[in-house]
């Protein structure tokens, strides 16, 4: 099968637990691969990177605009939109941008046709270069409430590069921003941290990659000696663990400045690369016994 | 009611082990989980009660009746959140259905209805003196600012009139979550973390939370694991002018409390001294005199 192609998301409901750490170090020991970066809120992969000759594009939604001079002050606009974000003020409508789905609706319905549209930014989109990994990056404007515009369409520029392993890194979180990104994924990585609030937020990924039907494994984080609660929960689960990272204070510095560990020693392209191997093997199977992937 | 929010952009900073000791600390009488994607501060403050339980009714999401469908496409042509497949008739994809009612609107047959959908429950932990108010929003749901006014207002409405503080853990990100947790409150406690991203990630949640003119205040999680970029944070803050609240250094014994189901102040430890002094410093910022009035 396609073990070239192959799209691997990287999640793990709680933040902080080393989605990035993994994703990018994974991207880094493939000869040659992409990487997306779909936490838009608070993107941190092409820190890493530093990719090179970045293209960037912006990204709109359409937001509405009323014709005053047109507008009969019906207010089917206003008791149309579900999101409130129309009201009726001094006998015409406003629009609230920060709250419009851009769903299309008031313009549909407006019976005098007195509504248009204008494209508004939201973020942008980067794809950029660095060594043998292509990197894309999503960045959301502050003060925005939904980055999954920017998702879809790092998504679906991805696609341009079928022929190579696609390692998309997602938010935290199990809601729609997640759904959003782990929807064309191949196989999910659930990573994990060895603390209550790890295999708490472990336990709500495993449901949602399940929920998906997606095939899974997890990657242990941060591991410390003695006992290990996200691991127990794998083995009382059947959950295929893909590989252990142990605790280390030179990953740690490492990962902290900003630096790709299997790029910078031998040390960690040893442990990333041996990760890849079992991923891609695990990958592999899971596709020969679900053909329809 | 005056309400501290902890926020961080990142994941993992340390929110909830912060906001749990917080809470321990000043004996608060209401608290409340807004991190409602991932809830978390329940397993340590909530461990044997059983909390009263609502259903979050979020967007109604479309339902197409085959029966009356004339299977004209309108609906699909219409629909911006591509919900809408057309595989053996036309079905709505209720994950992708964001509840917009533009497909029912547009139908000529009647063949679409808006059907209100639970997107998470309510959780209400209370007795004659506390009240702490969370949610877990269901798998994969949108509308979470919404759920998060919903756990904010419980807790507001549950609580003492006289409360006078009330400890709020936010969730990672700057986007409607974050957002709706943000309105009303009197000061952001922000947990910055000594990294690379950490730093990126905090510039990006101050810069969200400054559009509310919220008083802000920065703390550092784990600051001895990069001195380096824990000075980078505090110059930051110095140049920005914002209170810099005090650092809690990185602690085994942390995690170890945690797993036991304990806040870093019920034991011994570096990192629960280290606590102590930021939550001093940090109520004296949120009840600095001259700011305004409460809300």
């Amino acid at each position: 099968m396609k073990s070239k192609g192959v799209k691997i998301a990287i999640l793990s409901g709680k933040g902080g637990t080393g989605k990035t750490l993994v994703s990018v170090n994974l991207s880094s020991v493939a000869r040659k691969s992409v990487y997306i970066d779909c936490d838009v809120e608070e993107p941190n992969g092409h820190l890493f990177f530093k990719p090179e000759a970045v293209r960037e594009e912006d990204i709109t939604v359409k937001i509405p605009v009323i014709n005053e001079s047109q507008c009969n002050g019906c207010r089917k606009c206003v008791d149309f939109c579900k999101f409130n974000a129309l009201a009726f003020i001094k006998n015409k409508p406003y629009v609230f941008e920060e709250v419009c789905h851009s769903c299309g609706g008031c313009r549909l319905l407006c019976p005098e046709k007195a509504i248009g549209e204008k494209e508004k930014s939201i973020g942008k989109v980067q794809k950029g270069v660095s060594g043998n990994v292509i990197v894309h990056t999503g960045i959301m404007n502050t003060g925005e409430a939904s980055g999954i515009p920017i998702i879809k369409s790092l998504l679906n520029e991805s696609l341009s590069d079928k022929d190579l392993p696609v390692f998309v890194d997602c938010p935290p979180g199990s809601a729609c921003i997640v759904m959003e990104s782990i929807k064309d994924a191949d196989y999910c990585i659930l990573v994990a941290e060895p603390t209550v609030f790890g295999v708490h937020n472990l336990s709500m990924v495993y449901d949602l990659v399940r929920l998906f039907k997606k095939p899974y494994g997890v990657v242990l984080n941060k591991c410390l000696d003695g006992e290990n609660p996200a691991e127990k929960f794998c083995m009382e689960n059947n959950i295929p663990i893909l590989g252990r990272i142990t605790f280390d204070n030179e990953l740690g510095t490492l990962n902290s400045d900003a630096k790709i560990a299997a790029r910078e020693s031998e040390r960690f392209r040893v442990i990333f690369s041996s990760l890849l191997e079992t991923l891609m093997k695990e990958v592999l199977h899971e596709t020969i016994v679900n053909p329809q992937r | 009611m005056k309400q501290l929010l902890i926020l961080s952009g990142k994941g993992g900073t340390g929110k909830t082990t912060i906001a749990s000791a917080f809470i321990r600390l000043s004996d608060v009488k209401a608290y409340a989980d807004c991190d409602v994607d991932a809830p978390n501060l329940h397993l340590i403050m909530a461990q044997h009660t059983e909390p009263e339980r609502t259903d979050y009714i979020g967007m109604s999401k479309a339902e197409i009746d085959a029966d009356r469908c004339i299977e004209c496409g309108l609906c699909k042509e219409n629909c911006r959140f591509d919900a809408i497949s057309c595989k053996n008739g036309y079905k709505v994809d209720p994950f992708a259905c964001e509840g917009c009612g533009v497909c029912e609107a547009v139908c000529p047959a009647d063949a679409v209805s808006m059907k209100p959908a639970v997107a998470g429950e309510l959780m209400l932990y209370a007795d004659d003196k506390k009240v702490f108010s969370t949610a877990q929003l269901k798998m994969g749901s949108g509308t979470s600012g919404k759920l998060v006014t919903e756990v904010k207002k419980q807790m507001k409405t549950a609580a003492n009139p006289d409360t006078k503080l009330a400890i709020i853990d936010g969730s990672p990100g700057i986007g409607c979550p974050v957002i709706a947790s943000l309105s009303g409150v009197n000061m952001v406690l922000i947990v910055a973390e000594p990294s690379i991203s950490g730093i990126s990630d905090m510039e990006r949640i101050i810069k969200t939370a400054e559009t509310f003119r919220t008083k802000i205040g920065v703390c550092i999680n784990k600051h001895d694991t990069n001195p380096a970029n824990t000075e980078k944070i505090g110059e930051f803050c110095k140049e920005k002018g914002l209170p810099f609240t005090g650092r809690i250094p990185f602690d085994p014994e942390a995690v170890k409390a945690i797993n036991n189901g304990q806040t870093i102040v019920d034991v011994d430890c570096p990192s629960g001294s280290a606590v102590k002094e930021v939550f001093n410093s940090t109520m004296k910022l949120l009840f600095k005199e001259s700011d305004g009035a409460e809300t």
